[in-house]
């Protein structure tokens, strides 16, 4: 067993007392790409909220590096180490790509530093970084995000549905950079509802669904579980 | 030549005032979404306030400077923060915009307290005497320095919003304020620093704006309002279309001003029929622009989870309301002796007009700040028709009331949240600074005095061959006018009419699709809602005899807004409990004795406790009282016994044994308690109290599961009534 840098412990979590999330328990170690698959609805962007201190869980530990994290909010855990990609595009619109980068030095790195490192992984980011960042193509905004990602070297990075309204050719250059920043010892939680792309890059997968965690294993034991998993076998 | 170079240099001027003011604004709304209608309200009291430290204490100009505006102003916007604007979170935009006119209402009447309006206070402007010729037109310094000062806080901002981090934070909190969090930045600090600045600018505007009008509360506040047009023509979002916006206002303003004499003999139009006109100039600008602009979707950040709701009222209890109504008049009226009748009457016109906001506001969330011009309305008929108690002169009001707010409507058709709360309360001010004090005039060979010269005389009605001049007569009529119209807005209510204007106000989008025609319904609203403010002005007209402008006033209509908020928009308990509050000396006599200079203080309390909705946004009607008596609706019995009770008092006070007062005490005691002694009779559960923040109950199995392992227990079965809002029917 390697070092766990993000664990979930028992977590439940709902939305005013309906409760979506029955208790999950995760561990992804360093360096690891871990995946959740799952069908609409199975609860798996609430459990990425829930680990990035967006949303209250209602019973269970989220502990990251080994400490209990619950109660911090959410800028406290990016400063930490922890950075969450959201679901859709997880950039500010109105501000161009270079204050969009700007934003990202809160987790303490300067500014050329997250400048460097942004446009050493997206060369062309960096053709555009005076451009308004809402006008950019949905691949770029994509990057846009990853590039916060790979600025602020956090310990631990939360991906929700990269893929989502992407060219399959795009979506394969993005998860090739989630790998490569895997390689650099950071520990991924990857949630996508379209399990090819993610099988490809994680080490790791699980399958969630009607907010539980009905299988963990690698990719290739999980595959043929999938069908099942989203046709209701479970 | 040169006089009109001398208006636009002077004009320029009043732009940078206007400017600054306007900026302030822009800025907390980009960075919050929060649209600060208390921005005037902020400049005033600034203003007093540096009054006080240089004229008042004689402190020296630079302190009472430094302190205003970099330590006082800031710590009174992040304050504001901290304990109003962060609680917002999950209410509609009808809540917030509610909330920043309570604290409008809150700083007036703080304001007309601490600093006894009847006496002058002159504030002299910067290096009074001194003055600098620029290209051949002389201009006073203090002139000159507020150029210099719109200037610097133009650059000032840029540099902020685009060199600095914090500017480009609170650009980025714009955009997603939970991506914002997730970069790190600490939403809350963000978040204070541009109230800060935002009420600093308001404070700056203050103090500059101040000299040019005697210091005073309402006209300083109105002053600073008039920038909203410059911020509006900047669209709430661009800094340099505001500057622009500001010159436009500012130039014409003075234009106009300078010009007063020839448009006159122009148009052949005297001059007193425009200075009315040539004061609201900034608002007719407002309202221009409000029309003319393409509007933005309004930035309100989405709610995830809506904290209001709309309670529907049965037809038994609406029954039983009414009947308490009328009954309790005619037994008050027999109790009361004549001059408190005589001021009480007030409340039933004034709750009329709290009745109009309920449709409109309440069920189909349009603000309007214009139901007192409304009722106003109704006041000139019903002074013109009804000169000899004619009752039809009832119905004309609510028609032309009707008429006029259908007009008003029209042109605001395609505004929503805070656009259509600016356009009508730019109609509002409208009304009482030009058309109710416009002198008489003559058309087509036929006179007009609307407002009579400055007084309307309203004669009581005739009923059935009866006149109501009677002082008890007349409360009884008028409760049972309240009572009808409470059976209105519930007939309304319960109607698909009712169901389709809170649909379109929950999600046009999705009413489109079902098909539904959102402009008639909006037009229809309008206008019924218009008629019952008129009805409510003819009733309310009739209570005070004789009615001035001044008593329509803008900040008046507000507070009437206010109350009603607190008690609940969507109750008809609350217009009766607002008539009460405003309408009756009872609140004025209790409070008499604890704090003399009441009037002022009600004004602060109702500012207060509006600032407190953030908290519960819904009024205390709907989520305290109405929880606690729905115990009554399964204990018939019991109900009958409290009616005995309130009897039984009355007998009592009939007969003398006790006074008013102790009469009055009894009932609210017994109001307050026949809830709580039922439950504990009954040993039913109290109501839980609807806090936010509060741990939601939870079901014993996920909502989904509910019944499928066993029979749902009455406990589940509760907490499915409380999470959904309904009336417990479970047990």
């Amino acid at each position: 067993m390697g070092d766990a840098l993000l664990e979930l412990r028992g977590v439940r979590a709902g939305y005013g007392g309906i409760e979506v999330v029955h208790g999950v328990d995760l561990v992804v170690e360093r360096g690891q790409v871990f995946g959740v698959l799952g069908p609409n609805g199975a609860g798996k962007t609430t459990l990425m909220k829930v680990a990035a201190a967006l949303h209250p869980p209602t019973a269970g530990d989220v502990i990251v590096a080994g400490r209990r994290v619950n109660g911090a909010t959410p800028d406290q855990l990016a400063r930490a180490g922890l950075c969450l990609v959201p679901e859709g595009r997880g950039i500010f619109p109105n501000l161009s790509v270079r204050e969009n980068l700007w934003m990202n030095t809160y987790a303490g790195a300067s500014m050329a530093d997250v400048e460097a490192a942004a446009y050493a992984q997206f060369p062309r980011l960096k053709d555009r970084r005076n451009q308004t960042a809402g006008t950019l193509s949905g691949g770029e905004q994509q990057m846009l995000a990853l590039a916060r990602a790979v600025a602020t070297r956090p310990a631990v990075l939360l991906l929700d549905e990269l893929s989502m309204g992407l060219a399959p050719q795009l979506v394969e250059h993005l998860y090739d950079a989630v790998v490569a920043i895997a390689r650099q010892g950071v520990s991924i939680l990857v949630v996508e509802q379209f399990a090819k792309t993610v099988l490809g890059a994680a080490s790791q997968a699980a399958i969630m669904v009607g907010g539980r965690i009905v299988k963990v294993g690698t990719p290739a034991e999980l595959e043929d579980e999938l069908s099942a998993a989203y046709l209701g076998g479970h | 030549m040169q006089l009109l170079w001398t208006y636009i240099v002077s004009g320029l001027t009043t732009a940078a005032i206007y400017a600054i003011a306007a900026t302030g604004l822009v800025l907390t709304y980009t960075t919050t979404g929060v649209f600060n209608f208390a921005h005037g309200g902020v400049g005033m009291m600034a203003a007093f306030t540096y009054w006080q430290m240089r004229f008042g204490w004689h402190w020296p100009a630079p302190v009472a400077l430094v302190l205003v505006l970099f330590v006082l102003a800031p710590l009174f916007g992040a304050l504001l923060e901290l304990v109003m604007m962060r609680r917002l979170d999950g209410t509609s935009d009808t809540t917030k915009l509610v909330v920043t006119l309570a604290l409008m209402l809150a700083t007036i009447g703080a304001a007309t307290w601490i600093w006894n309006p009847n006496e002058a206070r002159p504030i002299r402007k910067f290096w009074e005497n001194s003055v600098v010729t620029v290209f051949g037109v002389r201009l006073p310094w203090h002139q000159v320095i507020a150029l210099i000062l719109a200037a610097v806080v133009a650059v000032a901002l840029r540099l902020l919003l685009t060199r600095v981090r914090l500017g480009v934070a609170m650009r980025a909190c714009v955009d997603d304020r939970a991506l914002a969090s997730l970069n790190g930045a600490r939403q809350s600090r963000v978040a204070m620093a541009s109230w800060a600045i935002g009420t600093s600018l308001a404070a700056l505007a203050g103090i500059l704006i101040a000299p040019t009008l005697n210091l005073s509360q309402l006209p300083l506040t109105l002053l600073i309002i008039n920038a909203y047009a410059a911020a509006m023509i900047g669209r709430l979002r661009s800094l340099p279309m505001t500057f622009v916006g500001a010159i436009i206002l500012g130039v014409s303003t003075d234009l106009l001003k300078g010009y007063a004499d020839r448009i006159s003999s122009w148009t052949s139009i005297d001059s007193k029929f425009l200075s009315g006109f040539y004061q609201s100039w900034p608002i007719v600008v407002l309202f221009l622009v409000l029309l003319l602009l393409p509007q933005n979707r309004l930035r309100s950040h989405t709610a995830t989870r809506n904290r209001e709701y709309i309670v529907k009222p049965t037809w038994p209890g609406t029954g039983l309301f009414v009947g308490i109504i009328v009954g309790g008049a005619i037994m008050l009226s027999y109790v009361l002796p004549k001059a408190d009748l005589f001021s009480l009457n007030k409340m039933w016109g004034l709750g009329i007009i709290g009745l109009s906001m309920i449709p409109l506001v309440g069920y189909s969330g349009h603000i309007s700040l214009c139901q007192l011009s409304l009722a106003g309305v109704g006041m000139v008929v019903m002074h013109h028709m009804g000169a000899h108690g004619n009752p039809i002169a009832l119905v004309w009001a609510a028609v032309v009331a009707g008429i006029v707010g259908f007009i008003v409507a029209l042109p605001s058709l395609r505004l929503s949240g805070i656009y259509l709360a600016l356009s009508t309360a730019a109609f509002a001010v409208l009304m009482d600074r030009w058309i109710f004090v416009l002198p008489k005039w003559k058309l087509f060979g036929y006179s007009f005095d609307l407002f009579n010269g400055g007084n309307l005389n309203i004669v009581k009605t005739r009923l059935f061959g009866m006149r109501l001049t009677g002082y008890r007569s007349f409360f009884v009529f008028a409760s049972v006018a309240f009572a009808l119209v409470v059976m209105v807005v519930v007939l309304i209510r319960r109607s698909t009419y009712g169901q389709r204007l809170i649909a379109l106000k929950d999600s046009p989008a999705a009413c489109a699709t079902l098909c539904m025609n959102p402009k008639i319904t909006r037009l229809s609203v309008f206008t019924i809602s218009a008629a019952i403010a008129g009805f409510g002005g003819a009733i309310y007209g009739q209570a005070m005899q004789s009615v001035t402008p001044q008593s329509l006033d803008f900040v008046a209509g507000l507070s009437i807004l206010m109350v009603m908020v607190i008690g609940g928009l969507t109750s008809p308990g609350a217009a009766l409990f607002m008539g009460m509050f405003l309408g009756s000396p009872f609140v004025a006599n209790v409070a008499g004795k604890v704090v003399p200079s009441f009037s002022q203080l009600q004004t602060v309390l109702v500012g207060l406790v509006g600032i407190g909705l953030g908290k519960n946004p819904n009024g205390f009607i709907p989520s305290d009282i109405r929880p606690n008596w729905n115990i009554f609706l399964k204990h018939r019995a019991a109900l009958g016994a409290v009616l005995v009770a309130f009897v039984g008092l009355w007998i009592l006070r009939r007969a003398d044994v006790f006074d008013n007062w102790v009469f009055a005490w009894c009932c609210l005691g017994l109001l307050a308690l026949a809830p709580v002694v039922l439950r504990i009779i009954t040993k039913e559960p109290f109501p839980p109290r609807r806090e936010p923040g509060a741990e939601v109950p939870k079901l014993s199995v996920p909502v989904d599961q509910l019944g499928l392992t066993g029979p749902v227990s009455d406990e589940d079965a509760r907490t499915l009534d409380q999470m959904l809002a309904l009336p417990s029917v479970s047990g």
